[in-house]
């Protein structure tokens, strides 16, 4: 049992630990200072506080695990009505590079009705072993089928990780398989690298994107990670199939679900911005809801979308499908023109991976400039109908 | 039909910085709200309530200082408010944080519907609503955008989907979390504060709980551990450009050409 014991006689100032604890889990009491229930045991009294003034004692060794038993790396593939979703290559890509490191096989897992072409695709991406449950009872995504059919692939085929992509599907069926399997799962890890014991080194933001956290399940199996799409780099298709697919069984009781599907509707034709080449973003310098019109006109022109920051969904000039962030898409265009954007990191962590990134902003400070590649100081409402302009004239004269 | 909101108090801001010398983290302010993606999930609750009859309790996991956040929710109108604190539930991730909750929604009744908000934004996960379904064994939907039918055995929704919206019946208990904009929440009442201000808060502890093993709980009972947190890092090749509005739009023309974008 691990805990944190105060000792008093160490403590001159009880006030310096108080201001320590970033969550306020140090608090007077009438028997002086105490530990309440907002401790989050990050151990930082224990660290950054004065000498001997907080213990951390562990007083029972857990039992260790045998990792030798789980072996291979697992990528869960996310497909709908026969699609599968691209995050599912991204981390075959991943899932190969950190196989290579222990030595295991990377494992795809198949869930759904007629999906032998499927399983043959995924040979193409460096799975060496595709494990395929093919039932037209799992034809639609029911969360209690699939998680009983996930958890049979782990109870047969042990899986040292496993790796699912943090799409509306995989966002619910992880943490249900992870719960299973009474096992740690960590959501959108932006880093993932694999340690020669098996042990996967899982970074994440936290805290909106303040802070970074580096996470690990050290003795627990499988290790479970959800990522976001355009977070890892998708492999080439190889022309040659390589590994195995392997047929697995489905039980009644596996496939029994709660849920009944009734009907399936098409999205309106959404304008998803993930999918654009190139976005212009409106940000908090954006004043008034009709000059959207001049940023989309530039969007129209280099064939790409209009995307915004979180303060324009809530004041309602744009919707949240628009929004870039963590609390909304994360994108990876090949060009990115910020507008009126000061670049909080809740912003920059969803798009600081794209390719080149045009920053257009009044305050020389801003923080969105030190993600830019290229930084224009100056009024957005001068540049960009300037630059229209000359989009325009070039246009025109090739159309003349 | 009985529902349970499950609630969370998180900071007014998001703001924080690790000092990059110390490591230590440091949050500014005192202030705390509740996290504004639960009050969809109550008001949810609210319109199912007025339809099928029924009580809406609150619960929510903490230091007692959470009660304000119960609170809040009684002045939007919920019924009970149940609070999960003890400080052996300190440092708990997912599993350990899901199973606490499901060990107070087990120790607090029986409840046919269960709803949670679409995420936090301190924890930012968006997974304790499904794992808490799955510690209580019954069926969960996420990016639930629509609540289309409730029957005494059932609910029907919609749902978002990668590529669809599908439209499901659930059978009854299940949990559900709902995505922003379903309903738009209504504001807490002055008046509903006023009359609830002394109504009481049951507060579950460890003790409380139907297993009452402290291994399973807090640090202890969290499968991942964090190694380190550290601040983010912007690592890119950057140019600044000055000058003149006409200067900039011509130079940020010629990269876009240069870049093949026009």
């Amino acid at each position: 049992m691990a805990k944190l014991v105060l000792h008093p006689e160490n403590i001159d100032d009880p006030q310096v630990l108080i201001d320590l604890c970033p969550f306020k889990a140090m608090e007077m009491t009438a028997d002086g200072l105490n530990i309440n229930a907002g401790c989050k045991m990050c151990k930082l009294c224990v660290r950054k506080g004065p000498k001997g003034a907080v213990e951390f004692v562990e007083d029972q060794v857990q039992p260790q695990i045998d990792k030798s038993v789980w072996n291979g790396i697992c990528v869960y593939v996310d497909q709908v009505d026969g699609a599968i979703h691209p995050v599912t290559f991204e981390l075959l890509g991943k899932a190969k590079d950190m196989a290579h490191v222990i030595d295991q096989p990377v494992q795809a897992l198949l869930i759904g009705s007629n999906v032998s072409d499927l399983a043959h695709e995924l040979l193409h991406y460096g799975a060496n072993e595709v494990y395929v449950y093919d039932d037209e009872r799992l034809d639609r995504f029911k969360i209690d089928a699939y998680t009983n059919v996930f958890e049979d692939f782990i109870q047969k085929h042990k899986p040292s990780s496993i790796l699912v992509g943090a799409t509306t599907i995989g966002r619910q069926l992880a943490p249900r398989v992870a719960a299973r399997m009474k096992t740690g799962l960590t959501a959108d890890c932006t880093i993932l690298e694999m340690e020669d014991n098996s042990d996967l080194n899982q970074i994440r933001p936290a805290f909106g994107g303040n802070i970074m956290a580096h996470i690990k399940t050290p003795n627990h199996r499988p290790q479970m990670a959800t990522v976001r799409y355009k977070i890892m780099n998708a492999p080439e298709r190889k022309d040659e199939e390589e590994g195995i697919i392997i047929d697995c069984a489905s039980t009644n009781s596996m496939v029994d679900s709660q849920i009944e599907v009734l009907d399936i509707l098409k999205k309106e034709a959404e304008e998803s911005i993930e999918s654009a080449d190139v976005l212009v973003v409106a940000g908090r310098g954006v004043k008034n809801e009709s000059d959207l019109e001049m940023l989309q006109k530039l969007a129209d022109l280099l064939h790409g979308k209009l995307a915004c920051t979180r303060p324009l969904v809530e004041n309602g000039f744009m919707s949240a499908k628009q929004q870039i962030g963590l609390s909304g898409r994360t994108v990876r265009p090949k060009l990115i023109i910020t507008c009126g954007v000061s670049g909080a990191i809740q912003f920059t962590a969803g798009m600081d991976h794209s390719d080149q990134i045009v920053a257009i902003d009044m305050d020389p400070d801003a923080p969105i400039f030190k993600n830019a590649n290229y930084g224009l100081v100056g009024d957005l409402y001068e540049i960009v109908p300037s630059l229209i302009e000359k989009i325009e004239a070039k246009k025109g004269v090739q159309n003349a | 039909m009985n529902i349970l909101v499950c609630i969370k108090q998180v900071p007014e801001s998001n703001k924080v910085e690790v000092d990059p010398v110390t490591g230590v983290i440091k949050r500014d302010g005192a202030a705390s709200k509740m996290n504004p993606y639960d009050l969809y999930a109550l008001e949810t609750a609210f319109r199912i309530q007025e339809k099928m009859g029924g009580v809406v309790d609150v619960i929510s996991m903490g230091p007692p200082q959470a009660q304000e956040v119960i609170r809040e929710a009684f002045a939007m109108g919920a019924d009970h408010g149940i609070l999960v604190s003890d400080r052996s539930f300190g440092g708990a991730d997912v599993l350990a944080t899901s199973y606490t909750l499901s060990q107070g929604i087990k120790s607090s009744g029986n409840y046919d519907l269960i709803l949670c908000g679409k995420q936090t934004i301190d924890g930012d996960t968006a997974q304790v609503g499904a794992e808490i379904a799955e510690w209580l064994q019954i069926p969960s939907v996420n990016n639930v955008l629509e609540i289309k039918e409730v029957h005494d055995d059932s609910i029907t929704i919609s749902m978002d989907l990668p590529q669809e919206v599908e439209v499901a019946k659930i059978s009854l208990p299940c949990l559900l979390s709902v995505d922003q904009d379903i309903f738009m929440p209504r504001l807490p009442s002055y008046v509903k504060k006023k009359a609830t201000k002394d109504r009481e808060i049951k507060v579950l502890s460890l003790k409380d709980m139907e297993d009452t093993d402290a291994s399973h709980y807090g640090l202890n009972g969290s499968p991942t551990q964090v190694q380190r947190i550290f601040p983010p890092t912007s690592s890119k090749e950057k140019e600044m450009w000055d000058g003149s509005s006409a200067v900039l739009a011509d130079q940020l023309f010629h990269k876009i050409e240069e870049l093949k974008f026009v």
